[in-house]
């Protein structure tokens, strides 16, 4: 909670003049018990009614500043909460957005969303609330307690006792309920889970019958979200009854030592009942107080949350030549030897020195590339090493979870290498500023993501400045021209959020469209033909090959067709390269590949054999 | 007209609510006996107060006569001992009637919700953003709980106070009743002007809020494409542009509704002057004791508190009474037309199919599937295939029941499936989607979903057939490793290899495949295929597939395009026809 802090430094004279002003406030609600005790023993002892008008007047003005002061406190209160907030979001949003795509794996985004939203909104509140109470209460407590010394010591003596047994019950009921309500969030987190899955996968539920089941799983978690919930209750549901018996045993007590110290005639009537009313003053001011801390509990529950992804490392690691070096140089050693088992790399890819710095624009290393995403785990790629030029056509194929989509990630640097090198232009990725990188590199990713907005908003997210006809030459590419001309609006035709208003074709198909506005020098196409039927993939390809420039194409696929054209595929099996070469190399002697293509083209195979 | 029509609509809600108070009526008796009995004793404690100052004059000026005036002050302090002990009681019972009443009816909402949930049709849920759904059944009904809660407490002790005060202090002293009472309004009045003025405030804020959750929704949900396209900056402008509105819309609305405490507070003030003028001008002339006003002085307190809150929780109830509102939308939301009582349970269906005059929509504006007709043999093997919106999914949706037919019929072994029960049809057939679906939990329990009682060498053999075991065993805890919601790190393939894996368990007597290897790769997935065959050996089975090599062995070839059937036969019958399927199956092998 405490790092959050930062976010009101922008506020520093609001989070200073709030409270200052509620103190003020608090200062004069004081005085209104002596102004009491005066017109008693004065006014009321002597008959002078004009006494007690005079009196009466100073109680209103008492009451008029603090109104003023109060106004202008809350205003500055809000100021500085909504200012926090509305920064503390900013700050957060902007973080998510540095995360590496582990930590978006790790964290999953869904849990994100819900501290930038609503998290931060009980932080708001309960700064809001922190800024006005937090200092008043105590100061309305203790200046209570002050006032009454000024009144009679001795009588003083019970407010100094009565003090520190509320303190220690309020605070004693904040320690034992904050880990409850943090209990009571994660319980709605798993009955949110449950629903959200529900819903999922209502219909493989349904298909199997296991809404009993659901039911019985939902009635579980609801029941202890309940059971920690009335718990939490029970706790603070002790609060108000103890602090009152409290209050009204100091209050039982001055009235006897009040009694006895008017009877020895240090006191007077009046005097006794200004005691009385600091006495009441403190148990309303407890009232809040509980309040406060209970908003302040959730407040801080939240806050905590929200530091838990502020403190996630932001972005990618940095790092110096020297580490790279030593990284890259650790593999240089064994660099030919490494698979040469099943490698076929007979294309001059793997001859030539890797390292080399001659390495041209849009070409793409891997130096002995190992992968692991987690501390320990199996590794998903192990010891890759191609050269793509400028202008190669790559294919990536393999089994499910051989490490296709690992691979291909690693060149925009999505996620870091555990060991080798991956260079973009003879340059580490990692020693890249990750901007420069990715603007190189156009990206289609398995799903196809659309955003809301036109067409056109879309599709420039690869380049602001394209024109619609640098737009329509990127649909034809992507055979997504006809989605468009059918489109009553074209260009300007509304995406619906997630693209909901299209089909999962129609979306593959924009998103490629969208990866090509950008012009870019290196094009990953991550499976992502799989919604086309062949026709249209074939389509595709061709008009990809046909593309001007020289762009580097790496297609991963499961099919065949799909890549058997491309100038070197590399075959991947449980994250190793078992082949590299063109499709006749391939066919020739990767076992592998072979049976990837003969499960696919079996009667072809068979007439050409 | 309007008002009326939403004051009707709260109405109805409150009766709603108080239906689902029903079970809890005597703790809700309780919890209104204990918050009188506290009231009053918390009110009553004041007059002791006023009794113990009024002592005090005769300790100073005592009567003739009189003995120790002490025993009479320990018999004030021994009754004011009492009442605060009741009252501390009353109030904890109070407390724990409220947390109990509370939590217990929204259990009972939440739970009523979710079965609502399984009873909807698929229509509703496909029609409706999830989103909105999980935020009805979480947000709103906590939302719900803290308003009626606070709500409920508060606005029944103030307004006991409120009517106690006026008692006490009437019995006290009528004039200076009088002077409260005249007041008070004027404090009732700047809460409701204040109030009217900020809900517009208030709306601006939530729908900005809104539009900025929106955008946080669909930018880090898919972060990974933002991060892609280098699109954070402008991503945070966005985010920033409308962060500065609701700052500023936040500030006015919290700012202007925050200054309705002050401001009742003021009033109060002047209540508290004039209590005081009038009292001190009455105990000049005699006619009240400084122990009564003092007394008068705490109620005058006590009086206006409530009228402060009780604006604020006319606001929290309502809140409470919209979530509630939309709660109860949810639940009372048409659920699936019930299974006939003379339904009929399919047990071991032979799995002949029947499609006759089969026509189906999901909107009526937009035609889809007319006048299908198709008969399926028992143990038939029968694909469909064509391009993407053609009707397939659709048709997997309607041989399920997830959606019913508009038009025709649909019989399995004879019966028309809206005369068996949802259940036995459902679990008739052994479905495995193009959309995995895992839950969060082992992966054992997601294999075992249609079959929770088998054995572990069952689970296995199934696994082996699906090929899914070998991944399984790698897994850091092999069959009792759980994983996270919608398969946490899993693979797509292996996703559905698992999912794949289901359906070999249970094997129900029919299947459906609706591009069940579209994530697999084509060795794992020609291994599967072997076993896909055995399976499918005397089970009627649909399949969809992309991959036509998958279907080539099917008995029927149904081709559809616009919902219709364009072409039907087995694959050497289809390519020898050189129609749509022809084109189709060529086009794989075209050369780029």
């Amino acid at each position: 909670m405490k790092k959050l802090l930062v976010y009101l430094k922008d506020y520093k004279k609001e989070s200073i003049l709030g409270p200052l002003f509620k103190l003020l406030e608090a200062s004069f609600e004081l005085i209104v018990p002596l102004v009491v005790a005066s017109m008693i023993d004065v006014g009321i002892a002597q008959g002078d009614k004009g006494y007690v008008g005079r009196m009466c007047l100073i109680m209103a003005a008492l009451g008029l500043i603090g109104l003023v002061c109060s106004i202008t406190a809350q205003y500055f209160a809000a100021k500085a909460a909504v200012g926090f907030a509305t920064r503390l979001r900013h700050g957060v949003f902007e973080h998510i957005q540095k995360l590496s795509f582990s930590q978006l794996d790790r964290e999953g985004t869904a849990t994100l969303i819900t501290r930038i939203t609503s998290d931060i909104n009980q932080v708001q509140s309960g700064v809001n609330l922190a800024l006005r109470l937090f200092l008043r209460s105590p100061f309305i407590v203790f200046g209570a307690m002050i006032m009454a010394f000024t009144v009679d010591v001795k009588a003083a003596l019970i407010f100094v006792v009565v003090i520190p047994v509320l303190s220690v019950i309020v605070f004693g009921i904040m320690l034992v309920s904050i880990p409850l309500y943090k209990k009571v969030q994660s319980g709605l987190d798993r009955v949110l889970g449950t629903t959200r899955e529900n819903l999922t996968g209502v219909r493989v539920i349904r298909a199997f019958g296991q809404e009993p089941t659901e039911i019985s799983k939902f009635d579980g978690e609801n029941d202890a979200l309940k059971k920690i919930q009335t718990t939490a209750g029970r706790i603070s549901a002790l609060m108000n009854p103890l602090t009152y018996v409290v209050i009204n045993a100091g209050l039982i007590a001055l009235i006897y030592t009040g009694a006895l110290q008017v009877d020895a005639g240090v006191l007077s009537k009046g005097e006794v009942v200004a005691l009385i009313n600091y006495m009441s003053q403190i148990l309303v001011e407890l009232v809040k107080l509980a309040n406060l801390i209970i908003t302040m509990t959730k407040a801080v529950a939240c806050g905590n949350r929200i530091e838990a992804v502020l403190g996630m490392p932001a972005g990618l690691k940095e790092y110096t030549a020297e580490e790279l070096e030593a990284s890259a140089g650790v593999s240089t050693g064994d660099a030919q030897t490494g698979h040469s088992g099943k490698s076929t790399g007979q294309t001059g890819l793997s001859e030539e020195n890797a390292g080399s710095k001659e390495e041209e624009t849009g070409s793409v290393v891997f130096d002995h590339v190992g992968l692991r995403y987690y501390e320990g785990g199996e590794e998903a790629l192990t010891d890759i090493t191609f050269k793509a030029r400028k202008g190669d056509t790559i294919g990536i194929i393999g089994g499910t979870g051989s490490g296709k989509s690992s691979l291909v990630n690693l060149i925009p640097r999505f996620y870091d290498v555990t060991s080798g090198s991956v260079r973009v232009d003879g340059r580490d990725v990692r020693s890249y500023d990750t901007v420069t990188l990715r603007d190189k590199i156009g990206v289609v990713m398995q799903k196809a993501v659309l955003f809301q907005g036109t067409i056109r908003d879309n599709l420039k997210w690869g380049n602001e400045s394209a024109t619609d006809e640098e737009i329509y030459e990127a649909l034809r590419t992507a055979q997504a021209e006809e989605i468009v001309r059918q489109k009553k609006d074209g260009l300007d035709e509304m995406i619906e959020q997630e693209g909901r208003n299209l089909s999962g074709g129609q979306k593959q198909r924009l998103s490629i469209a969208r990866a090509l506005v950008k012009k870019p020098e290196i094009l990953i196409l991550d499976d992502s033909a799989s919604a086309l039927d062949y026709a249209t993939d074939a389509a595709l390809r061709k008009a990809l090959k046909e593309m001007p420039g020289d762009t580097t194409v790496f297609i991963v696929s499961q099919r065949a067709s799909s890549l058997m054209h491309a100038d070197t595929i590399i075959v991947l099996d449980d994250g190793k390269a078992v082949g590299m070469g063109t499709h006749e190399e391939l066919l020739k002697n990767c076992s592998v590949y072979q049976e990837i293509y003969y499960s696919q083209f079996e009667k072809k195979a068979g007439q050409g054999e | 007209m309007k008002k009326t029509e939403k004051n009707e609509k709260q109405k109805e809600t409150l009766i709603k609510v108080l239906k689902y108070m029903k079970p809890y009526r005597w703790l809700v008796v309780l919890t209104i006996l204990m918050a009188a009995v506290s009231v009053a004793l918390t009110l009553y404690l004041p007059v002791l107060t006023g009794n113990a100052v009024d002592w005090l004059t005769s300790l100073i000026s005592p009567a003739e006569g009189a003995g120790s005036p002490w025993p009479a002050l320990f018999a004030i302090l021994r009754k004011m001992a009492v009442v605060v002990v009741l009252t501390a009681l009353a109030q904890w019972l109070m407390g724990i009637c409220n947390n109990k009443i509370v939590y217990s009816m929204i259990q009972d909402i939440r739970e009523k919700v979710f079965r609502r949930i399984q009873e909807l049709p698929l229509k509703y849920l496909d029609g409706h953003s999830q989103g909105d759904i999980v935020s009805r059944v979480v947000a709103d009904v906590d939302q719900f709980a803290d308003g009626l809660l606070i709500g409920f407490t508060q606005l029944f002790t103030g307004v006991v106070t409120i009517i106690g005060t006026l008692f006490f202090m009437l019995s006290v002293n009528v004039g200076i009743t009088v002077v409260v009472v005249v007041i008070t309004p004027v404090s009732l009045f700047v809460a409701s002007f204040i109030a009217k003025k900020t809900f517009s405030m208030f709306k601006l804020q939530s729908e900005t809020r809104g539009e900025q959750t929106n955008l946080i929704n669909e930018m880090i949900g898919n972060q990974k494409v933002v991060q892609a396209f280098n699109r954070e900056d402008e991503t945070l402008e966005t985010f920033d542009e409308i962060n500065g509105r609701l700052e500023k819309y936040s500030l006015r609305a919290i700012f202007f509704s925050s200054i309705t405490n002050p401001s009742t507070r003021f009033v109060n003030s002047l209540v508290y002057m004039g209590v005081g003028l009038t009292g001190a001008l009455a105990a000049i002339s005699g006619r009240l004791t400084v122990g009564q006003l003092t007394c008068l002085l705490s109620y005058a307190n006590q009086y206006t508190k409530p009228f402060n809150e009780i604006s604020g929780v006319v606001t929290e109830l309502q809140g409470a009474l919209a979530c509630a509102a939309r709660i109860f939308e949810l639940i009372e939301e048409e659920p699936q037309t019930a299974d006939a009582a003379d339904a009929r349970v399919l047990t071991d269906a032979k799995g002949a199919i029947d499609l006759n005059h089969v026509a189906f929509s999901y909107t009526p504006d937009k035609k889809l599937i007319e006048d299908l007709n198709l008969q399926v043999e028992p143990g038939q093997r029968i694909a469909i295939v064509g391009p993407t919106g053609c009707g397939k999914t659709t048709l997997i949706n309607l041989l399920m029941r997830f959606y019913d037919v508009n038009e025709g019929s649909i019989s399995v072994d004879g019966t028309d499936i809206r005369d068996i029960t949802r259940k036995s049809l459902r679990t008739s057939f052994g479905m495995v989607l193009q959309d995995t679906w895992l839950k969060r939990g082992t992966i054992r329990e997601n294999i075992t979903v249609g079959r929770p009682d088998a054995t572990d060498e069952e689970i296995i053999a199934a696994a082996k057939a699906s090929h899914a075991d070998s991944f399984i065993r790698r897994l850091p805890d092999g069959y009792d490793t759980v994983i996270g919601e919608d398969g946490g790190s899993l693979s797509g393939g292996q996703k559905q290899l698992l999912c794949i894996t289901r359906v070999m368990l249970s094997l129900p007597p029919m299947l459906i495949l609706d591009e069940a290897t579209s994530s697999i790769d084509t060795r794992t997935e020609q291994k599967i295929q072997k076993a896909f065959a055995t399976m499918m050996e005397g089970r009627t089975s649909f399949i969809v597939a992309h991959r036509l090599s998958t279907i080539q062995n099917a008995d029927v070839i149904l081709v559809m395009k616009d919902g219709h059937i364009i072409e039907q036969g087995n694959h050497e019958e289809l390519l020898a026809k050189g129609g749509f399927y022809a084109k189709l199956y060529n086009s794989q092998f075209a050369i780029a």
